[in-house]
């Protein structure tokens, strides 16, 4: 390359600014590729200096190789669904008086109306209180241990509250030997994780821990070999899930999968009717396993040193919380943010809480919002067309490190689900990752009233730049 | 209030789409509430819950559509209506193919491979780091944004440098490469002069000027204003010079630029003495008159500078319209000017212009002002009023910040016109306009009624004053030059031919007395 060589091509510029300079070209029958930029970091010179001590060159080769491990074990992990235990008996550091939260760390009288309202459910429901005043008081005694599902090598939906005698999907790697849990899905929509309580949610969540949760155990104790999850979710993009918000085809394939071992425990046929009927009564029920699936793979990828991937993305309804690879168990948080999106007849946005679950897991693996593109069926979510859906899941490989072979999107010709999101791209594009999810009514007490996109705080990310900048820009 | 109630049977429609439809068909007009959905057990008791019963919804199966709107009396045939359509789903997918934006240059490089120069415009803090990428991708650079420090232009210019590259800038306002205008500039023919330029409104002066001799440019290469400072040291303009020594297509070369730091003078009329073209060298301002080199002519003005490039292209003189001064025209406004005026105000858009014309206006004045003076003593900032000659570059740091260029926004420059004119002592207003890519559509246009006031003012106190206009641009601009002249002529103001022109007759106007 020559300045003399470019006196002798044709120009083809880049505008980089300024409309009108492109609008200028143009007419001068020389079109210039047009940028969409925003200033990296949003234009604070703390976080761009963070950056660019990250792209000095002899630590762009660390972290690439970093993150591609990283990313590696992401795509080579195979979680397997082994069986189902109640929580106590099967989660880490699980007591009776625990409760476990979806999101970063919080203190009760920081929650959200959601999430308070799903703690005091639970405590009924396992007994601790007799009531939900009571539930409250006990809740704010300090005698209650609270803590991320997250930290428990679990995830929750929506408050992701979990107690000790509910049921939990125990799912092994088995490529990298982490288990991770999750607890079931109660369907939709007046249910006890999207904060209502009333009596017909105890009374579900009895019905689960007395027949729902024993079945599907016992299913999984008569199936030796354990479930292929990654295999079926792969299927089921296939089918036009995006695995968060459409779950149709998922939740017959695991259902599919499930019933013949259902068939052949020992309940009785009422008792299995109970269940085939309760499964069909929401394409929901195989969202959590579809979450667990992807914590399973994300936890193989956590704690290697100078990898700028994210590790985990989830939301307790007041903050939103990421991890990252390099950084291992620290929290980077930043408000949550409000929900977009289609609501129930009868609510407005005004009725809604603030984004909140662990089932942004899905999109740090690449499905949920990354994998828009394979779910056209649920576009007016994002309020827009077949074409945009598509934009979204190709935007996403610009803040991600690679393309996962084994869950495609045959409408992208096949491109594997954008992954291992890189929080330098983040903060460099500006682009933040897509999240689709359930809207909780702000109040306790009632249920889900929408479903929408939300995107993290942009805080989270700056909070985690500096912090790489610390660690790996230190060595 | 008016409740309607259709039940449709046998309709289906998934539960996202009947949440999106619901949320437009609540925001239709006089719709105080809009209830979309299948006629499940749950959506029943979700309208059951906001108290719409009906037996037509009891006696509706899961299977059918229900569809609830309770509206204004006068209203409820129009909601129906536009609910209706909403159901019908009329798309509104005739946007059709959007034009692809790339979010980061990585991305775009990847996509479009053969892009070879990056058009950096975007604010000064973040064009350096933009730049570097740029480069280290193997792109040409122009930098147009300000504010980019010393020290990252040096180290982009290395870089440049040592991979062949242009970094044309920071704060380069113009360039013409391979016949195509980047940022401001003026569409001339194509030719074969090549334009090294530290200053962009003198080489797009210089370049219209060529334009005008009936000459054309090859390239136009910019470097930005302090390339040729102790610090920089001429980087982007010396291997400007080379790459047109090495230009087939070049076969004479002009360098136009304020004084340059005297060693880096030495350093490029060293190398421009090298290239064995002709050469001609507008240092504006500078006292030097010997190059030391035979094929380096040294001019004093954007004018003689084009003049003698064209000619060295071998055109005959005698053919050529030169634009000689109009000496009657001088006597005739001397003769206009009340005995007090004896003041020129110079309001300019182009940084050069305001340069050429203020060193006229030295050669036979001591009081000259400026915002961009050299003499510290006869400084004058942007809120100070004018005080005897004043010669303001509109486009400099003092009067643009916060505001855009008066190339694009000349609204400062109105006012200051009409404020000008309530001096008693100002016989001239000198002004330019400036024509082409990047500039404002109809600078002259936007000026008239300012012009029209200005004079207005002067003559109920008794007064000619008289109004100097240079337009710089050509019949090739949009819009071309001949209208803009027009427009000034049939408002009262002067034309000048050139830069040089404009300066030399806003001196001579009110040089009476003095001589």
């Amino acid at each position: 390359m020559s300045i003399n060589s470019l006196f002798s091509t044709d120009l083809k510029p880049v505008n980089l600014g300024l409309d009108m300079f492109a609008e200028d070209l143009t007419a001068q029958g020389v079109a210039p590729v047009r940028m969409d930029w925003t200033p990296p970091g949003g234009g604070d010179p703390e976080i761009i200096a963070a950056l660019g001590r990250l792209e000095r060159p002899e630590l762009v080769e660390k972290i690439a190789a970093a993150n591609e491990e990283a990313v590696g074990r992401v795509l080579a992990a195979q979680p397997f669904l082994e069986g189902f235990g109640q929580a106590i008996d099967t989660v880490p550091g699980m007591t009776k008086t625990t409760i476990l939260h979806a999101g970063p760390p919080i203190t009760w009288e920081r929650m959200s109306g959601p999430m308070k309202g799903a703690v005091t459910g639970a405590l009924v429901f396992e007994g601790l209180a007799k009531d939900l005043d009571e539930a409250g008081e006990l809740a704010a005694s300090g005698d209650i241990t609270f803590s991320p599902c997250h930290e428990h090598q679990s995830v929750g939906s929506m408050a992701g509250v979990t107690s000790a005698s509910m049921w939990v999907h125990k799912v092994t790697n088995r490529t990298h030997g982490n288990v991770a849990f999750t607890n079931l899905s109660e369907q939709l929509s007046k249910i006890l994780r999207f904060g209502a309580n009333d009596q017909s949610v105890i009374d579900r969540l009895n019905w689960m821990r007395d027949v729902f949760g024993p079945i599907l155990a016992g299913a999984m104790e008569l199936n030796e070999g354990g479930l292929d999850l990654r295999l079926l979710l792969s299927q089921a993009l296939h089918m036009g899930d995006e695995a968060h918000n459409r779950n149709v085809a998922g939740t017959t394939l695991l259902i599919q999968a499930l019933a013949p071992y259902i068939l052949e425990t020992d309940f009785t046929t009422k008792e299995k009717r109970e269940v085939f009927d309760f499964v069909a009564s929401s394409d929901y029920f195989s969202g959590p396993t579809w979450m667990v699936t992807a914590k399973a793979a994300m936890d193989a990828a956590a704690g290697i040193e100078n990898s700028t991937v994210v590790t985990a993305m989830c939301r307790n309804g007041v903050d939103f919380g990421i991890r990252v690879s390099g950084t291992g168990d620290r929290w980077f948080t930043g408000p949550a943010q409000q929900v977009v999106g289609p609501m129930f007849a009868g609510y407005t946005e005004a009725d809604s809480g603030l984004d909140m679950g662990d089932s942004a897991i899905t999109e740090t693996f690449g499905i949920g919002g990354f994998a828009m593109a394979a779910a056209p069926a649920i576009v007016a979510l994002v309020g827009g067309t077949v074409q945009e859906a598509m934009g979204y899941s190709k935007t996403m490989n610009a803040i991600t490190t690679a393309n996962n072979p084994n869950v495609t999107i045959p409408a992208l010709d096949f491109m594997g689900v954008p992954t291992g999101i890189d929080v330098r791209k983040v903060i460099e594009t500006g682009i933040l990752p897509l999240i689709n999810t359930a809207i909780a009514h702000k109040e306790p007490g009632i249920g889900m009233i929408g479903a929408g996109i939300v995107h993290p705080p942009v805080e989270a990310f700056q909070q985690a730049i500096l912090a790489l900048a610390d660690t790996i820009g230190q060595a | 209030m008016t409740r309607h109630i259709d039940i449709r049977k046998n309709t289906y429609l998934d539960s996202v789409s009947l949440m999106s439809m619901s949320t437009k068909a609540n925001a239709v007009e006089g719709v105080t509430q809009a209830l979309l959905g299948m006629a499940t057990p749950m959506n029943k008791e979700v309208l059951a819950n906001v108290g719409v019963q009906d037996p037509a919804i009891d006696a509706a199966k899961p299977s059918d559509l229900m569809i609830v709107i309770d509206a204004a009396d006068d209203l409820v045939e129009d909601a129906i209506r536009s609910v209706n359509d909403i159901l019908a789903r009329k798309s509104s997918s005739a946007a059709g193919e959007a034009e692809i934006r790339y979010r980061t240059l990585d991305g775009a490089f990847e996509e479009v491979p053969d892009s070879n120069l990056v058009l950096i415009s975007v604010n000064g803090a973040f064009a350096a780091r933009e730049a570097r990428k740029a480069l280290v991708a193997g792109k040409h650079v122009m930098i147009f944004s300000d504010n980019v420090s010393v020290d990252d232009e040096i180290e982009l210019k290395n870089l440049a440098h040592d991979n062949g590259l242009l970094l044309m800038g920071p704060d380069c306002g113009t360039a013409i490469i391979n016949g195509t205008g980047l940022a401001f500039a003026n569409a001339v023919r194509r030719g074969s002069i090549g334009i090294v330029g530290a200053s962009g409104t003198g080489s797009q002066e210089i370049s219209v000027r060529v334009h005008d001799f009936g000459g054309g440019v090859s390239q136009l290469i910019g470097t930005g204003g302090r390339d040729l400072s102790a610090e920089v040291g001429g980087r982007m303009m010396i291997d400007g010079i080379e790459a047109l020594a090495a230009d087939p297509a070049t076969e004479v070369i002009v360098v136009v630029s304020k004084p340059p730091a005297e060693e880096v003078a030495d350093k490029v009329l060293g190398v421009l003495g090298a290239t064995g073209k002709p050469v001609v060298v507008c240092f504006l301002g500078s006292s030097r008159t010997e190059s030391g080199y035979p094929n380096v002519q040294l001019v004093s003005g954007t004018k003689p500078a084009a003049l003698a490039a064209v000619l060295a292209t071998g055109v005959d003189e005698s053919t050529l319209d030169l634009h000689a001064l109009n000496i009657p025209l001088i006597e005739e406004v001397r003769g206009k000017l009340a005995p007090e005026q004896k003041y020129v105000r110079g309001l300019f858009c182009g940084g050069t212009l305001c340069d050429e014309a203020m060193f006229a206006a030295l050669a036979t004045f001591d009081n000259v002002y400026s915002n961009i003076q050299k003499d510290p003593a006869y400084v004058l900032g942007a809120t100070a009023p004018s005080r005897e000659h004043t010669f303001l570059d509109m486009g400099d740091d003092d009067f643009t910040d916060g505001r855009p260029h008066p190339m694009i926004d000349p609204s400062l420059r109105l006012q200051r016109l009409v404020q000008e004119a309530d001096d008693p002592e100002v016989g001239v207003i000198a002004m330019d306009f400036i024509l082409g890519f990047g500039a404002h559509e109809d600078p002259v246009g936007v000026t008239i009624p300012a012009i029209e006031e200005a004079k207005a003012k002067a003559a109920a106190r008794g007064q000619h004053l008289e109004i100097l206009g240079y337009v710089l641009g050509t019949d090739l601009d949009t819009p071309a030059i001949a209208g803009q002249v027009a427009q000034l002529e049939a408002a009262g103001v002067t034309i000048a031919s050139s830069s040089t022109n404009l300066g030399l007759l806003a001196r001579e106007f009110v040089a009476k007395g003095d001589n």
